[in-house]
């Protein structure tokens, strides 16, 4: 990885000064993942350009001492992209090797410091997340001109398409802190990773480096949830901090907007499974099973209905069933309510006795993600031999996709949906079921009915026949 | 066993069901006190009797090893710590009843070391017994009082007032009277003095079922009905010698160790019931035949005893045929089958036989319902339309160990349902005899020659499809206790292997979000071990360590093979739609599959899939193989080609991206040294080395994207099988991988379309210098023509060696291949030094537990064993592929 700083500054050598390495030598500094060169392939009156090239040790990464670094996907791999792209690795070298530039300092030239001057940035390899606009966004509104050279991923396959990399020269009329200060932040809000653990000495980290220019970004949310990676409770606090400063202006306005977006999906979710809760409580059900219960939304609402005395959550990810305890406080819950929830790993493909004797199952959006082919064995596993009293059961109207304005025509709703039923098939199908297996069935549109292709969703509540 | 002596089973059947009207056995009575003799069935729940201080627990270390005896004292202790403490009584009984509750159902001998003395103490214990079919033995310490009370004076950890022993005595002696009652009939043993513990001996006995130690071979028959001819007909063809005596007796002469087993009925509805009870009781008489009693012939037995009973089902027949019969005869007959023992376990518990099946937690026990299992099987309590019972599916419940053979209700073809058949095909129906051999598992039929009766319900009008598709109805659903939590799986190559509930946990989503159907999962690959690395300057992977591995576990012939680099696939083809169906029961008209190593389908277009298929169908139709090798399917080992099909995404978001990337970053790099270096600043070993990392950038793209090329249609893909894994019945682990790559190189180049792909391979002698080399040569042309490297095998499938188990192969990749694995500039020698050091003996460990997996389910599927047993091999290799193992090896 390479970053050039060039100046037409006269002197242009003056950039030595500013940087603290001479022109005429290269240095060599040794860092905890490889080490950093710093030297001049041009160094004249009119024109200077100094270069930081990045060494990063492709062998070190991978074995380096546990607890080193972040434990993530791309370290623990030979063949990464992170020795040779700009990521949070050319940050952490820019505030070691220029550290005195970076915060403004110059023993020699101390005016010059604080003067803008006309510089020039290059980046041989810049990951880029959100691709050029994201770039143009970020660097534009703090002055500069940004020049982007987009790369294939391999010009023999091009139907592979572009890589996420860029060739990148800014340039800009500003003080060289400044424009460190930017790199040092936003190289790894563009490639959207850290390589190093993320906590709260990160906020202060960016509240120090974007004191001057971040509480006036355009693109502050963005730029600070991507450089805390993602987590909210931090983004949260860094950005009351921001606004401290800023006067609160135009926050409320983007959250609400946030709540808008999300509002139209958690909708429909909503809907979905306050009409469920609805048909388990309409059938009289006290011990109900949620399989497929993911990370327990539907579970949190039956158990807030005092009519159900035994909750019983089954998924096949153990994943998603942490994640649910986790958000349901199971190992905090007061032992009145605790005792009326149980979970486990289970799979709708086998047979199994801790499903039998239940009132009621509640099965929401997980039939589309089994194959059709696997679908009987579903059947019976849930109809033969868990055959509880009701069934609940939703799955997607694929008719209905037609009204998501985002969703590719012929696409699923989800990556890993098997198949998405018409309100026909879905009704020829839960028939069958109940001629096969003894049940009744009425079906029930959930979400905002469209006059032509229906609800979003579809809901079928099956009853068992006793007397017969 | 002799015919006069009564049939204990039958007592003890009495006696646990407290039938005391069902007496058709004249009981001897038993003295109290044998001369000093116990008889102790093994296993059974032996309750010792006796007050406190009356000689018990002495009398049960004396007897009993120390894991057989639960005592209350020691119970008491634990769960609060002091054995004398009264209040922990009932905790204590709570322990020991639930100790007891494990044994029992592990079918282990049992003491129980406490009092005892009242009948509210034994109550729980007798029915204890019962639950778990045990026998029940009292001992009992009736000593006098003093005594008792003087042995606990002289024990200094305990302080018992005198009262409490009084009163102890009295309670057993109130209670001595109705211990028969109680449940111990049979084995009640009373000592009075001393001396009578003294001079107690206790002797074990097998229960009667126990045959543990008879291995066979043998001949198990079918319910024959006085279908005499057919059974002649039937031993001859099993090679038995029959021969006519001057007197008319038939005599049977086994064939060399055979011996026949009788599943029983042996009378009622057919022509010739004497003689078939003539010739049963002389064969069980000479040491050839075993017989378990069918309800037929109890049922014959009790009317012949002159007892009141229902002359239907054929038995009104069969007193006819035996009027005429001296009275002798029918005594005998009457003794015979009283004397048969409800059913036995065989060859070290491997093998049950009964007439109506026995379900694994009452095989080898003895009670009245086991009895009652064994006759009759066990029944819903409904009637059918035909007016039969309705029975309830043990079969398809059953999950023992042991096989379980079987008749009672006829079928028109024997099928295996979880390790258990019924060889009831209904030769007095009509149908035919059937002999099932043990342990080859084969099937020998005759015809019946005529319908000597008619059927309630018409059992060969069973729709033929129906019949033949029970095995896969019955074991359509798998069972999730068959697969979750920690699992031991026996396997015949590498005894036990264990999987670790952890890795269950992940191999359950694998296999539930993205397998293919169970039914076609017979097989997974294992994961291969690279050679140990090697000291060759630039190199990590060269065949002399291959070599040297194999030459030190006493290999000496190895073959290589080209390692292809695609994506592993197994390939599952089929001669016809209704092969799919039959044999795998997967009815959606395919010719196959071809699935992952990690049982995901391969293809997400079925109609590539169906395309693949037929070529190699087409294939195997050319070559014939399905004569030659006699199937009507095969499965196969396979690289499918190229990789970019299946790593379409690991290419764009990996491989692709830091090739890319590091070009780029190397050439500018590059550049502005060299600007550097021409203004005079001194760059040189920088520039040399960013020269050196340059380049390995440009090989390793190089290396990675001959893999990848553009598959339009099915003429793109390339499938290169190199091992013929099973066909019908047979795993072909004992051949040769020079007989299989014959095999396949044959099928390869009768493949029209030119979608097989033949291997290259070779045969090198370990231990001659001239073939190694040779060898090496080979595989540095191979690796510097963009070959992946070599696959390096001992010539025999499977290698046992000194010290068990030899890798089954092991992989030997090329120099610019590791790239792809290591990274680009990973043969920079700093990279390389520190690239040596890795350890290999977890994945050489998981690769012989992984491929002694593999080997067992085709095994098992080959055999025929229920779905859940071929799954559980299957789901484990999943479960171990997710051990933590470096993903570089």
């Amino acid at each position: 990885m390479l970053l050039k700083i060039s100046t037409t500054y006269a002197p242009a050598t003056d950039l030595g000064y500013l940087l603290h390495k001479h022109p005429a030598r290269i240095q060599s500094f040794g860092l905890s993942f490889g080490q950093a060169h710093v030297f001049y392939p041009e160094a004249r009156g009119e024109t200077c350009t100094a270069a930081l090239l990045l060494d990063v040790d492709p062998v070190g990464l991978v074995r380096r001492p546990h607890g080193q670094f972040e434990e993530n996907f791309a370290l623990a791999q030979y063949v990464s992209d992170r020795p040779y792209v700009a990521s949070s690795f050319l940050s952490v070298a820019i505030a070691r090797v220029f550290s005195s530039a970076l915060s403004g300092k110059c023993k020699d030239r101390p005016q010059l410091a604080e003067t803008e001057i006309p510089l020039k940035v290059e980046l041989s390899i810049l990951p880029c997340r959100g691709g050029e606009i994201l770039l143009r966004r970020l660097f534009e509104p703090l002055g500069y001109t940004v020049t982007a050279e987009s790369h294939a991923l391999n010009a023999q396959f091009p139907d592979w398409g572009q890589s996420r990399y860029f060739t990148v020269t800014l340039e800009n009329t500003c003080r060289l802190s400044e424009l460190l200060t930017h790199l040092y932040v936003l190289i790894p809000v563009l490639d959207d990773e850290k390589h190093y653990w993320v906590g709260d000495a990160e906020i202060e980290k960016l509240l120090k480096h974007g004191n001057d220019w971040l509480a006036a970004h355009p693109e502050q949310e963005s730029i600070v949830h991507r450089y805390l990676k993602h987590q909210r409770h931090l983004t949260r606090e860094a950005l009351a901090q921001l606004r401290e400063e800023d006067a609160q202006e135009n926050s409320d306005t983007i959250q609400a907007q946030e709540e808008a977006q999300v509002e139209e999906r958690i909708g429909l979710n909503e809907i979905r499974l306050a009409s469920v809760t609805e048909a388990l409580k309409q059938s009289s059900a006290k011990r109900v099973l949620d399989l497929g219960c993911g990370e327990g939304k539907l579970l949190r609402k039956l158990l807030a209905e005092k009519q159900f005395e035994e909750i019983v959550g089954m998924d096949v990810s153990h994943r998603a069933l942490r994640i649910a305890q986790e958000r349901l406080h199971y190992d905090r819950l007061p032992e009145k309510l605790k005792e009326r929830l149980r979970l486990f790993q289970g799979s709708l493909g086998y047979r199994d006795k801790r499903l039998a004797g239940y009132d009621a199952a509640a099965i929401v959006e997980v039939i589309e993600h089994l194959d059709l082919a696997r679908l009987a064995t579903f059947e019976r596993v849930l109809f033969e031999f868990a055959c509880p009293r009701t069934v609940v059961l939703t799955t997607p109207n694929i008719e209905y996709n037609v009204q998501f304005e985002n969703l590719k025509a012929g696409n699923f709703r989800h990556k890993d949906h098997r198949f998405e039923w018409t309100r026909d098939e879905f009704q020829a199908w839960a028939t069958r079921i109940t001629k096969r297996f003894g049940y009744t069935v009425v079906f029930h549109p959930i979400g905002p009915e469209d006059e032509n292709v229906g609800p979003p969703t579809q809901m079928a509540v099956f009853t068992r026949k006793i007397d017969e | 066993m002799s015919h006069t002596s009564p049939n204990p089973e039958t007592q003890a059947r009495n006696e646990m069901e407290g039938d005391s009207k069902e007496r058709n056995v004249s009981h001897k009575a038993k003295p109290n006190e044998p001369q000093g003799k116990f008889k102790i069935p093994n296993p059974s729940l032996i309750l010792l009797i006796g007050p406190s201080g009356s000689g018990k627990s002495t009398f049960a270390h004396k007897h009993f090893k120390p894991t057989e005896i639960l005592s209350s004292d020691f119970c008491r202790g634990l769960v609060s710590d002091d054995e004398t403490d009264q209040s922990a009584t009932n905790d204590a009984f709570e322990v020991l009843r639930f100790i007891a509750a494990k044994r029992l159902a592990a079918g282990k001998l049992t003491v129980i070391d406490a009092t005892n003395v009242q009948v509210e103490a034994r109550k729980p214990l007798v029915a204890l017994a019962r639950e778990y079919h045990y026998l029940t033995v009292a001992i009992v310490f009736n000593m006098p009082t003093k005594l008792c009370q003087q042995r606990n004076e002289a024990r200094a950890d305990r302080d018992l007032k005198p009262h409490v022993v009084r009163q102890q005595s009295q309670q057993l002696r109130r209670s001595l009277r109705g211990l028969k009652r109680e449940g111990f009939r049979n084995f009640l043993y009373v000592m009075s003095t001393p001396e009578a513990v003294e001079a107690a001996h206790l002797e074990r006995q097998p229960l009667w079922p126990n045959r543990t130690d008879e291995h066979g071979p043998f001949d198990i028959i079918g319910d024959i009905h006085g279908c005499f001819d057919e059974l002649i007909d039937l031993l001859k063809a099993l090679g038995y010698e029959i021969s006519t005596q001057p007197d008319g007796n038939t005599v049977v002469e086994p064939p060399h160790g055979r011996k026949v087993i009788f599943v029983g009925d042996f009378v009622d509805r057919g022509p010739k019931v004497a003689e078939v009870l003539r010739l049963v009781m002389h064969m069980q008489r000479t040491g050839a035949a075993i017989c378990v009693p069918g309800n037929h012939d109890v049922k014959l037995a009790r009317a012949l005893r002159g007892r009141n009973v229902n002359p239907t089902h054929g038995l009104a027949e069969s007193l006819a045929q035996l009027e005429n019969e001296s009275t002798e005869f029918k005594t005998e007959i009457a003794e015979f089958l009283d004397s048969l023992v409800s059913h036995y376990v065989l060859d070290n518990g491997k093998l049950v036989v009964a007439h109506a099946g026995m379900k694994p937690e009452l095989q080898g026990r003895a009670s009245g319902r086991v009895r009652e299992f064994a006759l009759y099987g066990e029944t819903t309590g409904e009637i059918d339309e035909f007016g039969l019972p309705i029975r309830a599916n043990w079969a398809d419940e059953y999950r023992g160990p042991a096989t379980v053979v079987y008749g009672h209700t006829p079928v028109p073809e024997p099928q295996w349902v979880n390790r258990t058949i019924n060889i009831d095909t209904g030769c007095v129906f009509g149908g035919k005899l059937t002999a099932l051999r043990y342990p080859e598992r084969e099937l020998i039929s005759v015809p019946a020659y005529q319908m000597y009766y008619q059927p309630i319900k018409p059992f060969l009008d069973e729709a033929d499809e129906q019949s033949t598709l029970k095995t896969h109805r019955t074991d359509d659903i798998l069972n999730i206790d068959d697969v979750l939590g920690k699992r031991l799986i026996s396997t015949r190559l590498h005894h036990n292997v264990t999987i670790r509930e952890e890795n269950t946990i992940n191999a359950l989503e694998v296999m539930s979000r993205f397998a293919v159907n169970p039914k076609w999962l017979i097989y997974l690959p294992p994961t291969m071990s690279p050679t140990e690395t090697t000291n060759k300057p630039g190199l990590l992977e060269h065949p002399t360590e291959a070599f040297t591995y194999y030459r030190k576990q006493g290999v000496s012939k190895v073959i290589w093979e080209e390692k292809h680099m695609g994506s592993r696939a197994v390939v599952i083809i089929c001669r016809d739609p209704e092969t799919a169906k039959k044999r795998f029961g997967i009815a959606d008209d395919t010719l196959g599959i071809c699935y992952t190593r990690t049982g995901r389908r391969f293809f997400e277009d079925t109609a590539v899939e169906a395309e693949m298929l037929k070529q190699v169908k087409e294939a195997v139709d050319n070559v014939n193989y399905w004569e030659t090798l006699d199937t009507d399917w095969i499965c196969l080992d396979c690289e499918l080609m190229p990789w970019s099909v299946k790593a379409q995404e690991l290419l764009k978001q990996q491989y692709a991206p830091v090739g890319a990337s590091a070009r780029i970053a190397f050439g500018e790099a590059v550049t502005a040294l060299e600007t550097a270096a021409e203004r005079g600043i001194d760059v040189g070993r920088i520039l040399d080395d960013y020269r050196q990392r340059e380049e390995a950038v440009t090989n390793y793209v190089k290396a990675y994207q001959q893999y990848c090329w553009h598959v339009q249609s099915i003429s793109d893909l390339k499938l290169a099988p190199f091992h013929l894994l099973a066909t019908e019945g047979t795993v072909y682990f004992d051949k040769n991988h020079l007989w299989h790559m014959e095999m396949l190189s044959k099928l390869c180049e009768r493949s029209e379309n030119g979608l097989l792909f033949a291997t290259s391979y070779g045969i090198v002698n370990v231990t001659d210098n001239a073939s190694e080399t040779e060898a090496i040569c080979r595989w540095e042309e191979l690796t510097e023509q963009s070959g992946e490297g070599a696959v390096i095998k001992p010539l025999d499938f499977i290698v046992q060696g000194k010290r068990g188990l030899v890798q089954p192969a092991v992989k030997c990749r090329g120099r610019e291949y590791l790239r792809i694995i290591y990274g680009p500039e990973y043969t920079l020698p700093q990279n390389l030094e520190r690239l040596r050091t890795r350890g290999l003996s977890h994945k050489r460990s998981l690769a012989l537990r992984e491929f002694a997996l593999g080997v067992e389910a085709l095994e098992r599927f080959v055999h025929r064993e229920p779905l859940s047993h071929v799954h559980e091999c299957v789901f484990g290799i999943l479960s171990l592929e997710s051990e933590a193992v470096d993903p570089r090896l």
